[in-house]
Parts: C-alpha cells; sequence; structure tokens
C-alpha cells in the first residue's frame, strides 16, 4: 500500500480527470463523485475519439462534473444544459455529446428543454444524478422529491406529486432508458457505455445520496447507510413498464434498462424530410456520431 | 513500497491517496471480500481512511476504485503490477 500523491500506478479514472482541481468540493459520502468513476470507465471502453467527445453540465453540485473532466467541456447556466449541448451537435455533428445533469438541473428549470430534446430524439446522451434535492442551494424540494421528506421548503415534509423521470423519458421518445442506483456501479457504467454507442436521445437516472442536506433533514444516516438502503431495496427488472417505476420514500427502486429502441434522430428526420421534398438539390448534412 | 512487497502473497493490492479521502467507508463497506479497514491515525483534514487490514484477502478487483467519490482508492492485481508501472494505461485510448 502506498499513500504518497505520486503513485507509481495511476488511477485509471486519473486520465480523464483535471487532476489539479482534485480534491473536488463534494461532500464526504456524496455520490456524484462515484458517477463520475462509472462514466470515465465508460468512456474509457466505449473506443471513442475522445478528442470528439464533449460533457456539457448546467449548475448544481452535478454541475461541476464538466469541470472536473478533462474533455472538452463545458459548464453552462441554471437548467440549458440541454440547449446548449444541442446547439453544439447541430452546429458539429462529428461530436458525440453528453449531458451531465442534477435532477433538480434537468426537471425544473431544465424540464422543458428535457421533453423537447427527447421528443425530437435529439442525439444526446443525458446522465441524470438524481438526489431528490436542490444539493447545490441548500436542500430546497426537487420536483423528484418524493412524497414524505422534509426539505428547506418543505419543512413539514413534501406533499407535491414527484416526476417519474425514466417514464417520462421514455413518454416523450427517448430510445434508451435506464435507471441504476449508485450501488449498482459496474451496472452503471455498463449503462453509460451501452448509452454512448446509441444514436439518439439517451437518458441515464443515478440515484445517489446527498448525506449533507436530503440525507441529514430526513435522519437517513450517511452516504454508506443510503448505499446499504438501495443494496437492501433495489429490484432489478428489466425492460420493466416505466410507468410503474415511479419511487416512494425510502421505498422499492426498480433498477435496470427500460427501454431500448432505435428511431430516427433528429437529424436523420431533417434529412429525410428535405430529401423527399428537394431531391437531389439537398445535401446530406450529418457527420459520424464522434466514432472518427 | 515495502508494504507492497508484504502483501504479494494475495492476488490484489490497493493503492491510496490517503489525503484527498473523505472518510465515507464506501470501499471499506462495499468491498467483496472485506478486507479493508478504518485506519485509526486521521489524515490531514481530520478523516480516518482506509487500511488493506487483510492483504490476503485482497483479490485486486478495484471495485474500491469504483466505489471511490473522491478518487482517492483503487485496486490491482499482483499480475498486473510490473506492466501497469512499465507501461501505464495510454492517455487516450484507441484511435485518439
Ligand atoms: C437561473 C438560475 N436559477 C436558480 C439558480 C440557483 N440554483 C443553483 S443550483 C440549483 C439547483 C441544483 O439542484 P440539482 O440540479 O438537483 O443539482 P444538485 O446540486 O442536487 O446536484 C439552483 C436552483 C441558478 N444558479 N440559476
Ligand atoms: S450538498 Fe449534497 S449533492 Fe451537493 S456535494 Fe454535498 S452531498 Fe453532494
Ligand atoms: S481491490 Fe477489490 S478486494 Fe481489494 S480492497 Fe479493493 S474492493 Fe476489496
Ligand atoms: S471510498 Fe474513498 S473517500 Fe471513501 S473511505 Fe474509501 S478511500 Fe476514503
Amino acid at each position: 500500500m502506498s499513500d504518497d500523491l505520486a503513485l507509481d500506478i495511476q488511477n485509471p479514472v486519473m486520465q480523464l480527470l483535471r487532476q489539479d482541481r482534485i480534491p473536488h468540493i463534494w461532500c464526504p459520502g456524496c455520490g456524484i463523485g462515484t458517477t463520475v468513476n462509472c462514466f470515465v470507465r465508460a468512456m474509457l471502453e466505449s473506443g471513442l475519439n475522445l478528442d470528439n467527445v464533449a460533457v456539457v453540465s448546467g449548475i448544481g453540485c452535478t454541475g461541476r462534473v464538466a469541470g472536473y473532466i478533462n474533455l472538452d467541456s463545458f459548464h453552462t447556466t441554471h437548467g440549458r444544459a440541454i440547449p446548449f449541448a444541442t446547439g453544439m451537435k447541430l452546429a458539429n455533428p462529428n461530436l458525440k455529446v453528453i449531458v451531465y445533469s442534477g435532477d433538480g438541473d434537468l426537471s425544473a428549470i431544465g424540464g422543458n428543454h428535457f421533453i423537447h430534446a427527447a421528443r425530437r430524439n435529439m442525439d444526446l446522451m443525458v446522465v441524470c444524478v438524481t438526489n431528490f434535492t436542490y444539493g447545490m442551494t441548500g436542500g430546497q424540494v426537487a420536483p423528484t422529491t418524493p412524497l414524505g421528506p422534509t426539505q428547506t421548503t418543505m419543512p413539514y415534509g413534501n406533499f407535491e406529486n414527484p416526476f417519474n423521470l425514466p417514464f417520462l423519458a421514455d413518454a416523450c421518445g427517448a430510445v434508451y432508458v435506464a435507471r441504476w442506483t449508485v450501488f449498482h456501479v459496474r451496472q452503471l457504467a455498463k449503462a453509460m457505455k451501452e448509452g454512448l454507442s446509441k444514436r439518439g436521445f439517451v437518458f441515464i437516472e443515478a440515484i445517489s445520496p446527498c448525506p449533507t442536506l436530503y440525507s441529514r433533514r430526513n435522519r437517513l444516516g450517511d452516504g454508506a447507510d443510503q448505499l446499504k438502503y438501495y443494496k437492501e431495496r433495489s429490484i432489478v427488472k428489466n425492460g420493466a413498464d416505466t410507468k410503474d417505476v415511479g419511487l416512494t420514500f425510502q421505498g422499492d427502486i426498480t433498477v435496470g434498462k427500460f427501454v431500448d429502441r432505435e428511431r430516427p434522430t433528429w437529424l436523420d428526420s431533417m434529412n429525410g424530410h428535405f430529401s423527399t421534398h428537394f431531391k437531389e438539390k439537398y445535401k446530406i448534412y450529418g457527420g459520424s456520431h464522434g466514432e472518427d | 513500497m515495502s508494504e507492497i512487497e508484504s502483501v504479494r502473497k494475495g492476488k490484489g493490492t490497493i493503492f491510496l491517496r490517503k489525503e484527498v479521502c473523505k472518510g465515507c467507508s464506501f470501499c471499506i463497506d462495499f468491498c467483496p471480500t472485506h478486507c479493508l479497514e478504518f485506519s485509526i491515525e486521521f489524515n490531514q483534514k481530520g478523516y480516518h481512511f482506509p487500511l488493506l487490514a487483510r492483504p490476503l484477502d485482497c483479490t485486486g478487483c478495484d471495485l474500491c476504485g469504483l466505489y471511490c467519490p473522491d478518487f482517492a482508492i483503487f485496486g490491482v492485481k499482483i499480475k498486473d503490477l510490473e506492466k501497469r508501472r512499465t507501461s501505464p494505461e495510454p492517455l487516450i485510448p484507441a484511435k485518439g
């Protein structure tokens, strides 16, 4: 065992991290870093040319991911990661663009962008770290907060009906929808690797602990206690009907790959439509999906 | 490095940057062979960090590396040690 900073063997994740920024800002026991481990391993195994990969996030604790990944990465404004990523993808279709977002960022202020990008089957992979709260701003209620738990803005417990994000993504037309927890590191990394190889709107939800706000406020213990809860109460159901995978406070968590289908992407549809309309006058617009 | 020599009888070992560990215990709780334990010592930031308490049990599976949210620990198989040391993985793999 060695513990100095200049190890003679490198942690494989270090290749894709901005090492000068480590240690990161996330709290002890926060699951966001664990999702980054899975993500980096998925990227390294994906065979993509990483010069053609870009990571976009909005604002929030999860939004910090873009700042730690040593690829072209963009830290945009709150909720606007998807429109920014859409612009990048359409301006340069050779890119593989990944949106890394918190649940609040993605489904509250960014909710409209989320449904429309899924509806259009925009060629993006969206990783959503669902911690059931607004971490960065101090633990306000999020659109994913289940009924019951206390939040800063719900001092007597949440009474708002939450989103079931995999159902929303599925209903809007996403081609790949999966959910895993931070306990399921190998499965999460595999889902991300699969997602990277898909064309179209990919949605991967990673359930993750926020020990500092969500857990502390609701007396759920530390990060490891939440992982033990995920371990005990997760039910793997690949192909489950997404309308049945909604979550309750500390209840069962259905995990797995729920949707995997093919649908023309927004660019495919545009090219197809204009080719029919304008015949040979139209020059196909598009690229290689980050592969060369 | 002497500690590495002493664990060579096991199949794997761990590497740890103890100063970036935040003591979350993910690695300790979810190591499949339960070979890690908290140190009694603190690191500079005041956290207890993991120690390879039962080196013969470590398989080098690197599950601790996948769990660690702080990129502080990772596992390596003993048979890969030399290879990893002399030819570190390429920075950008595959076609890049
Ligand atoms: C336009 C705008 N509105 C509000 C905020 C404040 N704000 C920053 S982060 C955040 C929510 C973060 O929650 P989430 O996306 O769930 O990420 P987490 O921090 O939990 O990872 C909010 C409301 C902002 N930065 N910009
Ligand atoms: S506030 Fe919550 S989400 Fe943010 S870093 Fe801390 S534990 Fe993680
Ligand atoms: S490499 Fe595997 S067996 Fe060794 S400490 Fe890490 S998780 Fe445990
Ligand atoms: S998982 Fe990482 S941060 Fe947590 S106790 Fe282990 S080495 Fe420390």
